[in-house]
């Protein structure tokens, strides 16, 4: 251990000269691919806070004139952000646990239990959750009109132009990503905590509740921040299964915006700012999670 | 606990797949009950495949151009940036964030944002390239059909980049350090560790990242059409299937013909994604 520090110390010594100026140039790319990436976002923040007469007059590519927050303050109360955002939450909240719910069921079973099918629907799912949207969506949306839907849930009878339809949707979806996720994560866990459960006279669901689940807190926290932004951001199942304008999750409300301010690019890029609001924030606080989720994903184990 | 999570899926995801296989050797205008179907056969793929639908091609050609940027350019970039970035140098954490950030962003949005680049005389683009109207050199940079699809992808790949990084970055933090160890210690320069040794051992992620990028040229839909709901240059696969069950005239075969020919192309890497990760289970 000693010997390997010392020589790895010794190595390090014996190169900076050389190291050095490649050290400078690998810093000097990455640097530059950062200003590029990050040059889009930060345009349109930049836009965002300029007014429209101070950019007519000065032109786009200008610096100086006023900047205020105005344009923030306009989309957020012209374009009814707040409303969209309760129907994103509406879809959101639900569709994540119920998705969440379900998967750790089906993984526990396939992973605890070998049933001879076990297998083919941990394939059928993760296959079902690859499908490209469109592949199914002609006949759902002749579904979701022909699908009844009892009074309290729907206002017209069917899962059409409904929330409880878009949630379902998602769950659908969502289900093979997770479950294959969590049934990765499960098969870490010891078996012997299972038969220990057994032992001790725990039925199924509660050794899934009781024993299980808590284990699982990490893989669940990672999927749920993934699963969160993945869903917020869905802009494809509520262009097409919703159909009433008022109703529609923040993102896929994004087109109607476009409409409403279409010369006004301040205000356009002050309220697409906004909609990505939520995600940049979950990025920031929570990105050990989505990366987690999305490597748990790809990684066995 | 398994039954009703299999349910959902099944009916919601698998029952539709089917249909939409069944549906395409029909014909209705969705009009009426079932009843009104009418098996016409292999009408709707000979209306594609013989030219008598106009988009069909351009948008198969644009899903393919999709998929070779993004397999071709955005994924060796995402690559590299991971090997770059997958070794002790300051500041490594905030160049991973930074690039990885527009992965967190809806492609709805990525298409909001670099309209602001693109727009004709507001854009970013042409007033630094003294492009405008008023100049009279125009670059109609999202407007004109020879160009549009490939600004588009410079805006999608903007996202893939930092999907396919994260991604390998993963897989080259579970590389064995004695490896490259060893490597070096035989003589391999960086190039050769990395083709020889490292790449090899990725090949799990390989797969993962292959599918992950097939799945989503093919999956494309939100940035067409937020721009300009994928039309004049900017037709996909996925925008005909939508365009047919949307539009005035709904026409559920021929839409549903457009999807067989969407999953028959994601069916292959599908298969093989899970043959690869699944596989060794049932061994």
């Amino acid at each position: 251990m000693i010997a390997t520090a010392t020589a790895s110390r010794a190595g390090v010594g014996a190169r900076p000269a050389r190291r050095r100026p490649r050290r400078a140039l690998l810093h000097a790319f990455l640097i530059a691919v950062c200003a590029v990436w990050l040059f889009p976002l930060g345009w349109a923040i930049y836009t965002a806070l300029r007014p429209y007469g101070e950019t007519a007059r000065l032109g786009y590519v200008s610096i100086g004139g006023t900047y205020t927050i105005d344009n923030f303050v306009n989309a957020w109360n012209q374009a009814e952000l707040p409303h969209f955002f309760l129907n994103t939450i509406i879809i959101v909240v639900p569709a994540v646990i119920l998705v969440l719910f379900f998967a750790s069921m089906v993984a526990f079973a396939v992973s605890r239990y070998s049933f001879k099918f076990s297998l083919a629907l941990l394939m059928l799912f993760t296959a079902g959750n690859l499908l490209p949207q469109q592949v199914v969506i002609v006949p759902l949306f002749r579904l979701y009109l022909a699908l009844p839907l009892p009074q309290p849930l729907s206002d017209n009878g069917v899962f059409y132009d409904q929330f409880i339809g878009i949630i379902a949707i998602h769950v659908a979806f969502q289900l093979g990503f997770c479950t294959f996720v969590l049934s990765n994560f499960m098969k870490t866990i010891p078996r012997e905590l299972n038969e220990a459960a057994v032992v001790d006279g725990a039925s199924v669901w509660d050794t899934y509740l009781r024993v299980i689940l808590p284990l699982t807190r990490p893989a669940l926290a990672a999927l749920a921040t993934l699963e969160f932004t993945w869903i917020y951001n869905d802009f494809f199942w509520a262009i097409l299964l919703m159909r009433t304008g008022s109703k529609l999750p923040i993102t896929s409300a994004l087109n109607n915006l476009s409409g409403q301010f279409f010369t006004d690019n301040n205000l356009l890029s002050a309220g697409a700012i906004l909609v990505a609001l939520p995600t940049l924030i979950v990025f920031v606080i929570l990105q050990k999670q989505f990366i987690g989720g999305l490597t748990l994903g790809s990684t066995k184990g | 606990m398994v039954g009703i999570p299999a349910f959902i899926h099944i009916f919601l995801i698998w029952l539709p797949t089917l249909g939409s296989i069944l549906l395409s050797f029909t014909s209705w205008n969705g009009i009426g009950g079932l009843g009104r179907i009418k098996f016409v056969g292999l009408t709707n793929y000979q209306v594609l495949f013989g030219g008598i639908y106009p988009p069909f091609y351009p948008a198969l050609a644009h899903n393919l151009i999709w998929l070779a940027v993004f397999l071709l350019i955005a994924t060796p970039i995402g690559m590299l940036l991971a090997v770059l970035l997958d070794r002790e140098i300051r500041g490594s954490r905030i160049y991973q964030s930074i690039i990885y950030m527009p992965v967190v962003l809806s492609l709805a949005v990525v298409g909001f944002i670099w309209e602001l680049q693109y727009a004709p005389d507001q854009g970013f683009l042409n007033n630094v390239l003294g492009t405008t109207t008023s100049s009279g050199h125009l670059i109609d940079w999202l407007g004109n059909p020879d160009i549009n699809l490939w600004a588009v992808l410079v805006a999608a790949s903007w996202r893939h980049v930092g999907y396919v990084m994260v991604l390998y970055l993963a897989g080259l933090k579970s590389v064995d350090p004695t490896l490259r160890e060893a490597a070096s210690i035989d003589g391999a320069n960086a190039r050769q560790t990395f083709f020889r040794v490292i790449f090899p051992i990725l090949a799990p992620i390989n797969v993962v990242v292959l599918v992950v990028t097939v799945i989503e040229s093919l999956r494309a839909f939100d940035i067409v059409y937020i721009i300009n709901k994928g039309l004049n240059g900017l037709e996909l696969l996925s925008v005909l299937v939508t365009n047919n069950i949307l539009g005035e005239a709904s026409r559920v075969g021929f839409g549903s013909a457009i999807a067989v020919i969407l999953l028959l192309i994601s069916i292959g890497p599908i298969i093989f994604y899970l043959a690869r990760t699944l596989g060794e289970d049932a061994r």
